[in-house]
């Protein structure tokens, strides 16, 4: 390797990778494998546990998947932006578990009011996350952190330690419907998706929340309110927290006070696997969507194989570690 | 200043001065980073500031482009007393800076990075999507009439050499109809090619009737590119020259404190 590339082989290699090369030239370029880990890993899944169970891709299994993941795929939106701004939502599905509690103690005032409550809750666990890291200047990882614990206590508080059968037949429309193979919650989490795209790319906020993620310093300098754009991320992270928290209701019949720490995990999974950098600046939103089915798909043929669901913690944990370790070769 | 008739730079403030600081003091808990800093820029002129090391310069322009607020003292632009509180202030009222550490944020590109917080947006109601094309359009525009070197206004800081970056900052400061310029350091990473590519275009900035304060290390650079020179010490200002009235000489024994102060130092503090 050359010690350094001199300002004019700098210009004539931007020009080149911005006009000429094909795609899979691009797409094994060593620092572009990352952004492409999940989909190439997507696809490499889906062969392999077809080879090994016809049963894969077939539409009912697809169907279930896909309503599986919708779940994750909101969850990794919001996980998505925090981590923009070179953050991290620790507390994310403790925040869901709580806004879940708060959804059966609510229900009794009917649906709409207990899907406003479980919003409401989501929001305010990430307000606080938000003033505390933005205002406060709290290390993100402490403060969430704390609010993971806080939130996942309270939650078994108001719900005294027991979980509340939930029925409702909207609610188990939302789980159960579809649109040929599309789940309403799968097509909710897309919708949500699409909203967080045109977001993050197509708004003011949007690029400041990368500028502030890519360097804080020069944001601010140029007049940007950073603590403004990193509460507001921690309570977009709240919001999608409580919009899981329904549709989890909704899954399971029933409002409890579980822990849903491989939601937390998953999360933050489908985000590196969908090659956001951990050190803020870069983000897609459909590079997480696609890590989170693709931890759905991993988890959803490991089980169709017979294998333990014993391994499957151990396999998603090898699978982040892999996406991590192509981040390496990110420039 | 018993030999010469000719009145100190400090006192001799036009009329129509673009800038006028009266002293500015600041302290950072038990650091008095700025004593009673009196100076003021022209309009239409390079006006240097130059100093050692932990001298006040960058402070004291970090108080006009917003990012401080002085202690005590005033801040007067194009004749009104202003009161910036932050560094969004300063640029709505036409003071642009150029940082020594450029403020660009490297995964965004060119244009993202020349519209920062001034985006083109399209408004339906309360909802308003950036104007990503007519950016990009206007952004070919800014870097062409500089006639900088900037690859594609497509691409990615991060890809960008170091001269390549410094145009785009300063391409970004000379646009959006800019009255003042600030520049900390503008060529102190660059090599000798980019550097003369940078002052080059200093010189265009101000045959268009910019006005810029610089902040230089490179006392030739001074020379060449400035009309007004005010020399810091130690949080002071202790001179302030004509260019044409001065040489290399003068102004490194005022920095080093070799020759004495326009103002003695008793009468300030």
């Amino acid at each position: 390797m050359p010690p350094a590339t001199s300002p004019r082989t700098d210009v004539t290699h931007v020009a080149r990778s911005d006009t000429g090369d094909p795609l899979w030239r691009k797409v094994i370029e060593p620092s572009n494998l990352a952004n492409w880990a999940a989909p190439i890993a997507l696809v490499v899944l889906a062969i392999v546990f077809q080879a090994l169970n016809p049963t894969f891709l077939s539409l009912g299994n697809v169907e279930s998947m896909l309503s599986a993941a919708s779940i994750l795929i909101v969850l990794a939106v919001g996980q998505t932006f925090v981590v923009a701004t070179a953050g991290i939502d620790l507390s994310i599905a403790s925040a869901m578990t709580f806004a879940a509690v708060i959804f059966g103690a609510v229900f009794q005032f009917g649906l709409i009011a207990a899907i406003l409550a479980a919003i409401a809750a989501g929001l305010a666990v990430g307000l606080v996350n938000g003033l505390l890291i933005a205002r406060g200047r709290i290390t993100d990882f402490i403060v969430t952190l704390g609010t993971l614990s806080a939130a996942s206590g309270m939650a078994l508080i108001v719900a005294d330690g027991k979980p509340k059968t939930i029925i409702s037949a909207p609610l188990l429309k939302l789980s159960t419907g579809t649109v040929w193979i599309f789940g309403y919650a799968f097509l909710l989490a897309v919708v949500l998706a699409l909203v967080a795209h045109v977001v993050l790319f197509h708004t003011r906020f949007g690029t400041y929340v990368l500028a502030t993620g890519g360097n804080t310093e020069a944001a601010s300098a140029t007049g940007v309110s950073t603590a403004r754009i990193k509460t507001a991320v921690y309570v977009i992270s709240g919001l999608t927290a409580g919009l899981a928290a329904v549709l989890l209701v909704a899954r399971v019949g029933a409002a409890e006070p579980a822990s849903n720490t491989s939601f937390l995990l998953n999360s933050v999974a489908a985000v590196v696997l969908g090659g956001v950098s951990l050190f803020g600046g870069k983000a897609t939103i459909v590079g997480p969507v696609i890590g989170a089915l693709l931890l759905t798909a991993l988890v959803n043929g490991l089980t169709l194989l017979g294998v333990s669901q014993f391994y499957q913690p151990l396999s998603v944990g090898i699978v982040v570690v892999l996406a991590a370790f192509l981040t390496r070769f990110q420039k | 200043m018993t030999q010469t008739h000719r009145m100190p730079l400090a006192e001799d403030v036009p009329d129509d001065a673009l800038l006028k600081i009266d002293g500015a003091t600041l302290s950072f808990g038990q650091v008095r980073a700025l004593k009673d800093v009196t100076i003021h820029a022209r309009r239409g002129e390079v006006t240097a500031i130059v100093g050692d090391n932990g001298a006040g310069k960058s402070t004291l322009i970090r108080c006009v482009s917003g990012v401080h607020t002085p202690d005590a003292g005033t801040i007067a632009f194009e004749g009104q007393t202003v009161n910036f509180r932050s560094p969004h202030d300063a640029r709505a009222a036409g003071i642009e800076t150029v940082h020594q550490n450029l403020a660009l944020v490297e995964d965004l590109t060119v244009w993202q990075n020349l519209f920062l917080n001034r985006e083109i947006v399209r408004g339906f109601g309360p909802i308003a999507f950036l104007n990503r094309r007519a950016m990009r359009v206007k952004a070919e525009e800014m870097v062409s009439t500089l006639a900088v070197n900037v690859p594609a206004v497509g691409s990615r800081v991060r890809r960008l050499s170091g001269g390549q970056r410094q145009a785009v900052s300063i391409c970004r400061a000379a646009g959006f109809a800019s009255k003042l310029i600030i520049m900390d350091e503008p060529t102190a990473a660059l090599g000798v090619q980019e550097t003369a590519r940078v002052e080059e275009l200093i010189m265009r900035l101000r045959s268009e009737g910019h006005a810029i304060i610089l902040i230089s290390h490179n006392f030739a650079q001074v020379l060449k590119l400035s009309d007004a020179v005010w020399v810091m010490r130690a949080g002071r200002c202790v001179a302030g020259r004509r260019t044409s009235e001065t040489d290399g000489d003068e102004i490194v024994g005022l920095i080093t404190g070799a020759r004495p102060d326009d103002v003695p130092s008793a009468a300030t503090s």
